[in-house]
């Protein structure tokens, strides 16, 4: 795209501004040069500039903070070096929320990434009423995360809850949904797919769309089957996106706080802190009993290295993954 | 390919070759196949699975709260008290209409601007020449990858310095313009807007923000109307930093449904009342606008 485009710009620029300047005279000249040296830094400072405001200058004053001793309302205490990231570490519920964080992030991340290639690969085909079908699996993005867990915090209840009572009626004994740790975790994560499932479809399939169709073409006279078409072309070409959305989905998966707050009416994640996330526990610590925000700034700058880390290994790892299985078939599509 | 090569084809390279070819005739959309249907009913269970759940939350907000106590599953037929249990919502303690209010107030302006600043920083990135311009545009993509929800703590620090908690600007602020506005807009004006336009204004005389506004808005309307969409549903949807800065005196939608639970939480059918309600503008909006965001999405990714 990009190579297209830059040789005829330079000649255009060349031969446009040739004729042009001898029209301009004086002040006006002078006004131009300057519009057109400033303008562009002013178009894009509204970013630099609210970014430095709420995200950079927070980021860095995170870490100051955790350095505190900081009361919500009393605000800054005096300077305590690593003491809060240690009392952190060592409180069990702070481990809690990172077991629960990352089982609930696995749980919901895989199942969807590989329900959503699917849905994408079979979107792709040449249906009747095309819209109507993405228009449907995209219809829950729009439903709002408290929405969504209040609805499946009362299908998944444990008495009066529906999916138990249908259990029940097949001779499967009530499950501990708001009870047992991995049944919480799988219920939370039933929402976040609940959610996202569809929008990651249909950027997948945008992406699938994008594949030249002479590929398929080949491979059909090649003799390969659907199945091997899917591995060794949609899933290569796709690799960008898949990076993309896998690399998203964890930024999002490992902050997650809604769903699970609301999953029953306490928001602290279960008597025993069964399905309590690493945000649940930092909201619990600045803005609950402790109101200690110098440990919740350091639990969120430990929750900002592990989501680095853990998207580091996700980025060598989809590339691995998605580079492996088509070395071949990729040097034909790149040329 | 003509059709009538197909049968030539066919009798010297075998089915795969006419098979490849009844495709090219399709044109370049590939295959005009159409598929079984095993994908259709598969795509048909998705579809259920997303309508299901906001399905159920209808009928147990169209029932009675002593209905749902005593039956674990609803009945199939919504029961006609749906606009009783409304206004109960409405008459509630809960400052529900404050809170619709409030959540179009945000969402419409954060969706404005950042339609208008993303745009403005997209015609900069992709047609203006600037030193540091392709080093600038890679920091904007890499700050997408740092979790703001986690500078909450600092955040909320500055907004009750600034005397800003319990006040919408709180929220309205920090979403005035995100890094995935620059470059979704970035992306679409390279190819969307041809060099020739700009050079067009500038000859007849137009200053920077005028060819801006004459010649790069209007181009990048269909992207900006999917950005816009897209920003809207976010912010209305937004749930963990309003509930942090704005509390329950002054809450958006989400934090006032999530106040129903917390008082009410007994009262199912008054809670599933809130929630539909909550839902329901959101369902309109994607009925009316849905054709396009799914566009939206489609040329975006394609071009991402």
């Amino acid at each position: 795209m990009a190579t297209s485009t830059k040789p005829p710009r330079t000649d255009r620029r060349v031969s446009g501004s040739t004729p042009r300047a001898p029209r301009r005279v004086g002040f006006s000249q002078t006004l131009g040069r300057w519009d057109v040296k400033v303008s562009p830094y002013l178009y894009i400072s509204p970013f630099f500039l609210l970014f430095a405001l709420t995200g950079l200058f927070p980021l860095l004053y995170t870490a100051y903070v955790s350095m505190h001793q900081w009361h919500l309302i009393g605000g800054q205490g005096e300077f305590v070096g690593f003491e809060n990231y240690a009392y952190v570490l060592q409180e069990p519920n702070f481990w809690k929320g990172i077991r629960n964080t990352f089982s609930i992030f696995l749980i919901s991340t895989i199942p969807q990434l590989l329900i959503a290639i699917v849905l994408a690969a079979l979107l792709d085909a040449n249906l009747r009423a095309k819209t109507f079908w993405r228009m449907g699996v995209l219809l829950p993005y729009v439903v709002a995360p408290v929405a969504v867990s209040l609805i499946f915090g009362r299908l998944f209840s444990d008495q009066y809850g529906i999916i138990n009572t249908l259990l029940g009626n097949i001779g499967i004994d009530p499950i501990g949904w708001h009870s047992d740790i991995l049944p919480s975790h799988v219920a939370i994560a039933s929402m976040v797919n609940f959610r996202w499932t569809g929008y990651n479809t249909l950027i997948l399939l945008a992406a699938m769309q994008a594949i030249p169709r002479d590929l398929y073409e080949a491979a059909v006279i090649d003799g390969a089957s659907r199945v091997r078409q899917f591995f060794s072309i949609t899933v290569p070409m796709l690799r960008p996106t898949i990076i993309f959305v896998v690399i998203t989905s964890t930024i999002g998966g490992l902050q997650i706080f809604d769903e699970p707050r609301l999953f029953d009416q306490l928001g602290q994640g279960g008597p025993s802190r069964q399905w309590m996330t690493a945000t649940m526990y930092i909201y619990e610590v600045g803005w609950g009993n402790q109101k200690s925000f110098g440990r919740a700034a350091a639990v969120a700058w430990i929750l900002f290295l592990i989501i680095i880390v853990v998207g580091l290994i996700n980025f060598s790892l989809t590339r691995r993954i998605a580079s492996e299985t088509s070395t071949k078939s990729r040097k034909k599509v790149r040329r | 390919m003509s059709a009538p090569s197909v049968p030539v084809i066919a009798q010297t390279a075998g089915r795969g070759a006419a098979r490849a070819a009844a495709r090219k005739r399709g044109g370049p959309q590939g295959s005009d196949r159409r598929p079984g249907w095993v994908t259709y009913v598969i795509l048909g269970l998705a579809i259920v699975a997303s309508i299901l759940p906001l399905y159920y939350a209808f009928l147990l907000a169209s029932s009675t709260s002593q209905y749902i106590a005593q039956n674990p599953i609803p009945s199939l037929i919504p029961q006609g008290h749906f606009f009783e249990n409304v206004s109960r919502v409405l008459n509630s303690d809960i400052k529900f209409w404050q809170a619709v209010g409030n959540s179009v107030i945000v969402a419409v302006v954060t969706s404005l601007s950042v339609v208008l600043f993303s745009t403005l920083a997209g015609f900069s990135f992709s047609k203006l020449r600037f030193r540091g311009r392709n080093g600038l545009l890679v920091f904007v993509i890499a700050t997408t990858a740092v979790p703001t929800q986690l500078g909450i703590v600092p955040l909320f620090i500055v907004m009750s310095e600034l005397g800003w908690t319990g006040k919408l600007i709180a929220v309205i602020v920090p979403g005035l313009v995100t890094a995935f506005g620059v470059f979704w807009m970035t992306q679409y004006l390279e190819s969307a807007l041809p060099y020739e336009l700009i050079e067009a204004a500038r000859v007849d005389g137009a200053s920077m923000i005028r060819t801006f506004w004459h010649v790069a808005l209007p181009a990048a309307r269909p992207a900006a109307f999917m950005l816009g969409l897209f920003t809207f549903v976010g912010s209305w949807t937004s749930f963990f930093w309003p509930f942090i800065v704005l509390g329950s005196s002054n809450p958006t939608l989400p934090v006032a449904v999530q106040l129903l639970q917390a008082t009410y939480f007994k009262d199912m059918a008054l809670i599933m009342a809130g929630v539909t309600v909550s839902v329901i503008p959101l369902i309109i909006l994607f009925f009316v606008a849905g054709r396009q965001l799914v566009a939206g999405i489609m040329q975006g990714a394609v071009k991402g």
